[in-house]
């Protein structure tokens, strides 16, 4: 799926260059889940920015699937995120003004796809995920627990190849925090996703069948033991 | 979803959407209810114009008399003999109608009438003579004093009223004595009946009688103003006695009494023009020129040939008149143009400042946002094109309160206006002693027009009869809002949001998601 070759991020700052990804070097096998743990700050969330095209390497290669996210234009980078990358953010990320389906209907928009369709489509993956009781919702009128899970439900209902999450339990309470893990690890094996999670929570990480490292920019990875 | 997230939003945020609907709500009434108003004092000009002129006349021709000429003038000449020369006192009474031209009008020929007619974009030309009608009446008296000597030169003056003098070579003097009544004048105009629909008549209605037909051209028939009818107790039948150069009267029959829409007509009795010609001993001539153009873009091409046509013409149209028209009108004129439009544009500019100020701080508050849905795979566009929707969306909304405000302040603007009074002439300059001071009302008569330099009076405001004062018109200010300010209003609603819209779109385009979603975590 990714194969990641000698990929350096640095940003300004100020007057300064942060360093945040100094040659990291990995491959990301079709439909596996590897965690990333690491301290804060040292290019966890940044490496992950790059898997999802959100942001491009400053020198180096990175390849989905043969395709170098590096050198692709913004055009076919979009393309990208719309049809192949799902996200799930730590905070959320709903859009405060739209309902729960109407949420999970926003990853279907740059598709293309019909309203109709667009919104059976979304219903299906609430229900995939136990709330089709809260598609009329607002998020403000959800718990975090069922926020996080109307992302999730957003993030697959494209049917992407690839899930990043960005700390998808950091902002729940424990039960919440495990009910949330295993949707995901559910998700993952019916779905033969290939997910990439970052997170502190080394109980979280070791479920993962990977578990990578950042450390000053660098990544180690080995495998996690069953 | 476009418009679904776009009603969301707005709702979410109504007091500031709201609060930029009513500044641009202000700015857009304003610019309606100042271009009514404009419109408004322009059709008040334009009234006056016309009721001055005729509803057909776009332009008026005139000719400054030229130095020396004498024009005419207001003279007038008797003779009286006082017996022989041993006669030590005697009395004469005088009693005279007559008749004159405008002493600041020359005449123009019929020929130069034909060549206005013909020329192109000329729907209609028509001459008219305008007359003042003086009636002197009184009596005077002298004494004299034995020559010496036979007399073998002489000299006299004798003025209007007081008295005067007159010596000869041989020592003999008379002196003089009286006094004259000159304050029965009256103005007369001389209307082509061929060309009904230029002049000063054809703003009028007839509200007895008859006006005039063809047949009338050599007859002694006359229109009466509906106020001067009123003050000298004329009706339909009645006569009036128009004097000629010689101060013998020719006594007309009203036909008609005419009423004016403005309540005032320029002239006080209306006969033929082929009358008031040989009356005025002006065979042949007229002193204006009424010119119809063949359509409103064409009069200043018209008005422009007419000065080359007629050497020595001043060709007044509605916008020369505009500028000599005095009074509260020109007040109006002068506040809706300047200060009411400047003071729209202005709060128009706020407005607009304003909803771009608020439009890119709301979408600097929703940066982790529209990050998260550039990495859902939103394109910028899609994106820039949601905070536009929304703008323009207000920008509607601030159009139609808008429209509704200035309708409201146009509504405003016709009820309470006062009434607006024009006075059209000549006036001294503002260093004059008092003010400025316009021409017109009492003028004892007699002197001649010594000098014709300088521009003429096209408004005939000299001379004119003291208790009629023919120069100056009351119109009723209106402020007509038409359908191209509405569109105006709309469109410029539009503008506002495009332009709040494109700064906030713009902002919204520069985000990189990365940026846009590090910024939340």
């Amino acid at each position: 799926m990714y194969k990641l070759t000698n990929v350096v991020k640095d940003y300004p700052k100020g007057r300064a260059t942060v360093h945040a990804l100094r040659g990291v070097n990995v491959e990301i096998a079709d439909g596996e889940w590897l965690s990333i743990q690491g301290p804060t700050g040292h290019g966890k969330s940044t490496l992950l920015q790059l898997l999802g095209g959100l942001d491009r390497p400053t020198s180096g290669s990175l390849e989905l699937n043969g395709r170098d996210l590096a050198r692709l234009g913004e055009g076919p980078m979009t393309k990208v995120r719309a049809s192949q990358i799902g996200f799930i953010f730590q905070t959320f990320n709903l859009i405060p003004t739209l309902s729960a389906q109407e949420n999970v209907e926003t990853a279907l928009v740059p598709l293309g796809i019909k309203d109709s369709a667009r919104k059976s489509r979304a219903a299906e993956a609430l229900a995939s995920v136990g709330l089709s009781d809260r598609a009329r919702h607002l998020p403000s009128e959800l718990s975090g627990g069922q926020q996080q899970r109307v992302a999730i439900a957003r993030a697959l209902v494209k049917e992407p190849k690839v899930l990043l999450a960005d700390e998808p339990t950091g902002n729940l309470d424990e039960d919440t925090r495990d009910e949330i893990i295993a949707l995901l690890e559910k998700l993952w094996q019916d779905n033969g996703l290939t997910m990439i999670m970052v997170t502190h929570d080394s109980t979280i990480a070791r479920r993962a069948q990977r578990l990578g490292t950042m450390r000053n920019g660098q990544l180690t990875v080995k495998q996690t033991v069953k | 979803m476009f418009f679904t997230y776009l009603w969301r939003e707005l709702r979410r945020r109504a007091r500031q959407a709201t609060f930029i609907a009513v500044g641009l709500a202000l700015g857009i009434g304003l610019v309606i209810t100042v271009t009514a108003a404009s419109a408004g004092v322009k059709n008040a000009q334009s009234s006056v114009l016309h009721s001055l002129y005729g509803v057909g006349t776009d332009i008026t021709v005139t000719k400054a008399p030229t130095a020396g000429s004498g024009n005419g003038g207001s003279q007038f000449n008797f003779r009286q003999s006082f017996g022989s020369s041993n006669s030590k006192s005697s009395s004469k009474s005088v009693n005279q109608n007559l008749l004159t031209s405008d002493f600041t009008l020359s005449s123009i020929t019929a020929a130069q009438v034909t060549a206005v007619t013909q020329l192109k974009n000329v729907a209609a030309a028509a001459g008219g003579l305008t007359l003042t009608d003086r009636i002197i009446s009184g009596s005077f008296g002298s004494n004299f004093t034995a020559p010496t000597s036979q007399p073998t030169s002489g000299t006299g003056n004798f003025q209007g009223g007081g008295e005067g003098s007159s010596s000869s070579s041989n020592g003999g003097s008379r002196t003089f004595s009286g006094g004259f009544n000159f304050g029965n004048n009256f103005t007369v105009e001389g209307v082509d009946l061929a060309n009904g629909e230029l002049g000063p008549l054809s703003t009028g209605t007839i509200s007895t009688g008859r006006t005039f037909t063809a047949a009338d051209a050599a007859k002694n028939v006359a229109l009466v103003d509906s106020n001067y009818a009123t003050s000298k107790k004329l009706k339909i039948g009645s006569t009036v006695a128009i004097g000629n150069t010689k101060g013998v009267a020719t006594k007309f029959t009203v036909v008609g009494i005419v009423k004016d829409s403005s309540g005032t007509t320029e002239e006080d009795i209306y006969i033929p023009l082929g009358r008031a010609q040989t009356l005025a001993n002006m065979a042949g001539k007229v002193n204006t020129i009424y010119v119809a153009a063949s359509s409103g873009d064409k009069i200043t091409t018209v008005a422009s040939t007419i000065k080359s046509t007629v050497s020595g013409a001043t060709v007044t149209d509605q916008d020369t008149l505009a500028s000599q028209v005095t009074g509260s009108i020109s007040s109006a004129a002068s506040l809706a143009n300047n200060l009411g439009k400047w003071l729209a544009i202005a709060v128009l500019v706020a407005a607009f400042l304003l909803a771009s100020l608020l439009t890119m701080s709301a979408v600097s508050r929703r940066v982790r946002e529209f990050g998260t849905l550039k990495a859902l795979g939103w394109k910028s566009r899609r994106v820039v094109g949601q905070v536009i929707g929304e703008s323009i969306a207000i920008g509607i909304a601030g159009g139609v309160a808008g429209v509704g405000l200035g309708f409201a302040g146009a509504w405003a603007v016709g009820k309470f206006a006062h009434p607006l009074s024009a006075s059209l002439g000549s006036t001294t300059g503002s260093a004059t002693p008092g003010g400025p001071q316009q021409f017109g009302g009492n003028f004892p008569g007699g002197g001649t027009a010594t000098s014709g330099t300088g521009g003429t009076n096209p408004f005939r405001g000299a001379f004119s009869n003291a208790a009629n004062s023919t120069s100056s018109v009351t119109v009723h200010l209106s402020a007509p809002v038409t359908i191209s300010v509405i569109i105006l209003a709309v469109g410029l609603a539009v503008l506002g949001g495009l332009i709040a819209g494109g700064f906030g779109g713009w902002r919204a385009a520069r985000l990189r998601p990365a940026a846009a979603l590090s910024k939340v975590a």
